[in-house]
């Protein structure tokens, strides 16, 4: 056996440190092979190595969750017998290099992680932050993505059915791409990992293995520099098609009792699958690497073993079932192989041409893997109010906002997406959280995405809190009990301090928030390194969440539905505007504080809301955030096609007032008697709430002298982002 | 009226035909697999939308080679109704079983969005339902359904009025804004739209429902 140099040791993203210990695991030197797998398994995509330790801070509890972190993706019970499985994840580096595929295959892999659980995939969604606009790379990315997306998704049949975009130039050199995949199962067929037992059948089904993708666990947990356009060997490519046979066809064995574990074979491939399997069963893995279906000619076990070809799973089958396992595989004309054999050895066991080729105790790559303790620097927050030209034309500043890349209309996007497949959508991108029913029933999912990275920059605790009440506030607005939440942590390199603290201290305030709010983290991803060149990203800690409508008739959204309907605000406005989209795009200030949340008051206020919706009492409900009370009022109006006429009311400046972005508010439009109620119900409730004016007309009036036309608003809304996209291809210059 | 819906490789909108058929017709649809080469006797046959072999090769292409075809070639043969969406248009013009073709969008992308159709002809069993020239609303989810045929054909079809909706506002720069035809015995309907996804007013709106009443009242 040649020895391991310390050049192999770099080159697999390994430190000394780490090599040393790996040495001591193994009682010997490792081979090249064994190091290529615990360098995947070690990597901070697989090992959560800087992170382990503050993600345990999460709540992951709650009697309605039957499995929280650590499985492919969480379950939670939403009665009757059903079960939401969901789970959001990232595909960031791979996007950037290759943005098609990069965000394709994010798509293909969250979905596995989802059926492999025995659920149908029933929704879609997605968190993307490109760079700034006017970067010659941003539209090629935009376009890539998003089609990767569609491509992926459409061929599935499954909808995709909102998500959120940003643009800002700290994603330049490092995209994100973030995919939640919810999926519906009943609660007494769900499949887990845990590869329980000695001597079952380890059988691969799927697409046979090649050599793309090697590695890419190892690129996701290390910074880009000019030469990462070098690393495009490494992104995966998809294959939808072969995707949607695998779906049917384990559906189809799902529905016998032959697996006793299955999962998804994602990253890091074969080794992390059947390594992870045989952990959490606590038992031993023996593969037969000559038995792995192959797509190319002479591979070798270290390229077996790392290969993150797509399309692939490892299912652990009762003994004597394989037959029958099989004959589903090959009706739906996939590949189907018994690979290996579990056993009560405790290691994790590869022979290729008759000889061992790794052999390594299974706990060393899971439980044995550093967990560090990194430092950080804590930074007060930024805290004061910016100043801003009281004078600015309240209207006029509205219709820039909405024409703005971050606040104008994202139809350009989601009529790529097939967001109507299934016949479930019940409200289709464009509200405040997707709304899909229950397939066959009156219950319906709530499913939204959200994160306001210009406030984690400022203040990483208050941003972290902020995603989780806003994500808590989009559900409640459409009439549904927010249930559980999945969470991507974006962040850039943990080895700095400073960006340490910015991931300590976001993961603290989603905590917080998920403990106020009765909203446990039922699992989630990290996606670290998102720097180039020493370019940290603005931390993005994206929260996927789901809630539920019992009955989906009861059901509210956000365009104004009749003429005359009184507008009411529920909550208080101080006008903040500390890293308000107001101050960033009319002053041109990314400045001052982000809002403070008051849990309480969100927890008060949503409740409130939500039993007006749950009563049939209203039906037309907006959350107010991004671009404050006129965005949101505007938003109403452009949607429902009727106009708006409204007052200022409890602040003595017109522009905090209206386009202040303090939290725990909702704006509501109801007819006037049942407005007046509401009005006296959540006074005697001791909820700030304010009547705003009426609805009506074709345009929006503010405080009788500044007027708007919804035909203009509509056109700076819908406006900008074809004609972004429109322009002339910028040829792309490496 | 007994029906039964094509299930091809990465047919996806199978389910959503299957459930519409079920809720208009209170029948079970038969669910066909596409290596089985028989029919079970039914009066509509529904080529549903999809990815069908993964749109490789050419959309449509592959599925109308797979064994189920010949069963329903021989179903159209016999005056039998096929009705295909999407997807199964595009099986359809593949087959032969309908004149011309269904090119990549003018855009070059894929769109999905509530379209306006008019309804050009109720003479057939597919539209009886609805009144001539009404103004109705189908999703259209599809990258290629930009219809194409020589004028000729073009000619033809409309003399014979065998063009059964148009676009109000072509999506995909179809000739003559086409998004829905009938073959010459006037058995056989292609559209690009979805009216399987417009039956319940929680999900899309009902204008689809006319079309599968029109068939159970001709066909029952």
């Amino acid at each position: 056996m040649t020895s391991i140099t310390q050049e192999q040791i770099r080159e697999h993203g390994l430190s000394d440190e780490e090599y040393a210990r790996i040495k001591k695991l193994l009682g010997r030197d490792a081979n090249l092979v064994e190091l290529g797998v615990f360098s995947v398994m070690w990597s901070e995509h697989c090992s959560y190595k800087s992170t382990r330790a503050h993600l345990k801070k999460l709540p992951t509890k709650a009697p309605w969750v039957i499995q929280g972190p650590g499985e492919n993706a969480g379950v939670i019970d939403i009665g009757d017998g059903d079960a939401c499985i969901f789970k959001m994840e990232s595909h960031n580096h791979p996007s950037f290099i290759e943005p098609y595929q990069g965000a394709a295959t994010g798509v293909g892999g969250i979905m596995r992680d989802v059926f492999t659980m025995g659920a149908r995939p029933i929704a879609m969604m997605n968190a993307l932050r490109f760079g700034e606009p006017e970067h010659p790379k941003t539209r090629h990315l935009v376009s890539g993505v998003v089609s990767g997306i569609g491509g992926y998704g459409n061929c599935m049949g499954v909808p995709t059915v909102g998500g959120e975009v940003n643009f800002h130039r700290s994603y330049n050199g490092n995209i994100l791409v973030n995919a939640m995949c919810v999926g519906l199962a009943r609660t007494d067929k769900i499949f887990f990992s845990a590869a329980k037992g000695a001597g079952n059948p380890v059988v691969y089904v799927g697409s046979k293995t090649g050599r793309d993708g090697i590695h890419g666990a190892t690129m996701a947990s290390a910074e880009f520099n000019e030469d990462s356009e070098e690393k495009r060997p490494t992104v995966q490519v998809g294959d939808p098609f072969t995707e949607k046979l695998l779906l049917e066809a384990c559906l189809e064995l799902m529905a016998t009792d032959a697996i006793i574990a299955i999962q998804d074979m994602g990253a890091a491939g074969l080794t992390s699958s059947s390594a992870e399997m045989a952990d959490k069963g606590g038992s031993g893995i023996e593969l037969d690497l000559d038995k792995v279906p192959q797509r190319e000619e002479n591979m070798t076990a270290y390229e077996m073993l790392l290969s993150e070809s797509q399309e692939r799973m490892l299912a652990v089958l009762k003994p004597g079932r394989e037959a029958e396992a099989e004959k589903i595989f090959r009706k739906w004309e996939l590949d189907f192989a018994v690979i290996g054999v579990t056993t009560d050895t405790h290691r994790f066991i590869a022979r290729h041409k008759g000889e061992i080729v790794a052999d390594i105790p299974v706990t060393s790559l899971s439980d044995a893997a550093p967990v560090y303790e990194r430092p950080f620097v804590k930074r007060a927050p930024v805290t004061g109010q910016p100043a801003y030209d009281k004078s600015k034309p309240v209207a006029q500043s509205l219709t820039k906002i909405l024409a703005t890349p971050d606040m104008a209309s994202r139809r350009w996007i989601w009529e790529q997406y097939d967001y109507s497949v299934m016949n479930d959508t019940v409200v289709a991108p464009g509200g405040d959280a997707a709304v899909v029913r229950v397939h066959g029933t009156k219950k319906a999912l709530a499913i939204t995405t959200d994160v306001s990275p210009r406030y984690c920059r400022p203040d990483p605790f208050e941003g972290g809190k902020q995603a989780v009440a806003e994500a808590w506030r989009n559900l409640t607005a459409v009439g549904a009990t927010p249930l559980a939440v999945t969470d991507n942590l974006n962040y850039g390199n943990p080895q700095k301090p400073e960006i340490m603290w910015e991931i300590v201290a976001g993961i603290e305030g989603i905590a917080e928030a998920c403990r106020a709010l009765d909203f446990p983290v039922i699992g989630g991803n990290c996606s670290l390194y998102n720097e180039t060149n020493g370019e940290g990203i603005l931390p993005t800690p994206a929260i996927g969440a789901v809630g539920l409508l019992k009955d989906v008739s009861k059901l509210a959204s956000i365009g104004f539905k009749r003429q005359g309907d009184v507008i009411i605000l529920i909550g208080e406005t101080k006008g903040h505007l500390g890293q308000s989209i107001y101050l960033r795009e009319i002053e041109g200030k990314e400045e001052g504080g982000a809002p403070p949340v008051d849990l309480a008051a969100e927890k008060k206020h949503g409740n409130f809301v939500r039993g007006l919706i749950e009563q049939g009492r209203v039906d037309t409900v907006h959350d107010l955030s991004d671009g404050g009370l006129l965005v949101a009022v505007a938003e109403m109006a452009l949607n429902g096609n009727i106009g708006a006429d409204i007052g200022q009311a409890s602040l003595p400046d017109a522009i905090p007032f209206f386009f202040g972005e303090d939290q725990a508010r909702y704006l509501i439009a109801a007819p006037f008697a049942e407005a007046e109620k509401i009005v006296a119900d959540a006074s005697a409730a001791h909820i700030p709430v304010t009547e705003l004016g009426k609805t009506g007309g074709d345009a929006i009036r503010i405080n009788d002298k500044d007027r708007v036309t919804l035909t203009k608003l509509r056109e700076a809304h819908e406006g900008w982002f074809p004609r972004f996209m429109g322009r002339e291809e910028i040829p792309l210059t490496n | 009226m007994k029906s039964a819906v094509i299930v091809f490789p990465a047919s996806n909108c199978d389910r959503d035909a299957a459930t519409a058929l079920e809720e208009m017709t209170g029948q079970k649809a038969a669910m066909v697999w596409h290596q089985d080469s028989e029919l079970p006797e039914v009066d509509l046959v529904v080529l549903p939308g999809g990815f069908s072999y993964g749109d490789y090769l050419r959309c449509g292409a592959m599925a109308n080679q797979s064994a189920v075809m010949k069963a329903v070639k021989a179903h159209a043969q016999r005056g039998g109704a096929v009705l295909g969406i999407c997807n199964g248009f595009q099986v359809l013009t593949e087959s032969g079983l309908l004149p011309g073709a269904l090119m990549r969008n003018a855009g070059l992308k894929f769109v999905c969005k509530p379209v306006t159709l008019s309804v050009e002809e109720t003479q057939s069993a597919f539209t009886r339902k609805y009144d001539k020239g009404q103004n109705v609303s189908f999703p259209v989810a599809h990258g290629e359904g930009n219809y194409y045929a020589d004028d000729e054909t073009l000619n033809r079809l409309e003399g014979e009025g065998r063009v059964m909706f148009r676009y109000r506002d072509n999506p995909n720069g179809s000739a003559r804004d086409i998004a829905g035809i009938l073959n010459e015995k006037r058995n056989v309907l292609g559209l690009m739209p979805h009216p399987e996804r417009v039956v319940d007013p929680l999900t899309g709106g009902t204008d689809g429902r006319a079309l599968f009443q029109s068939l159970i009242e001709a066909l029952s």
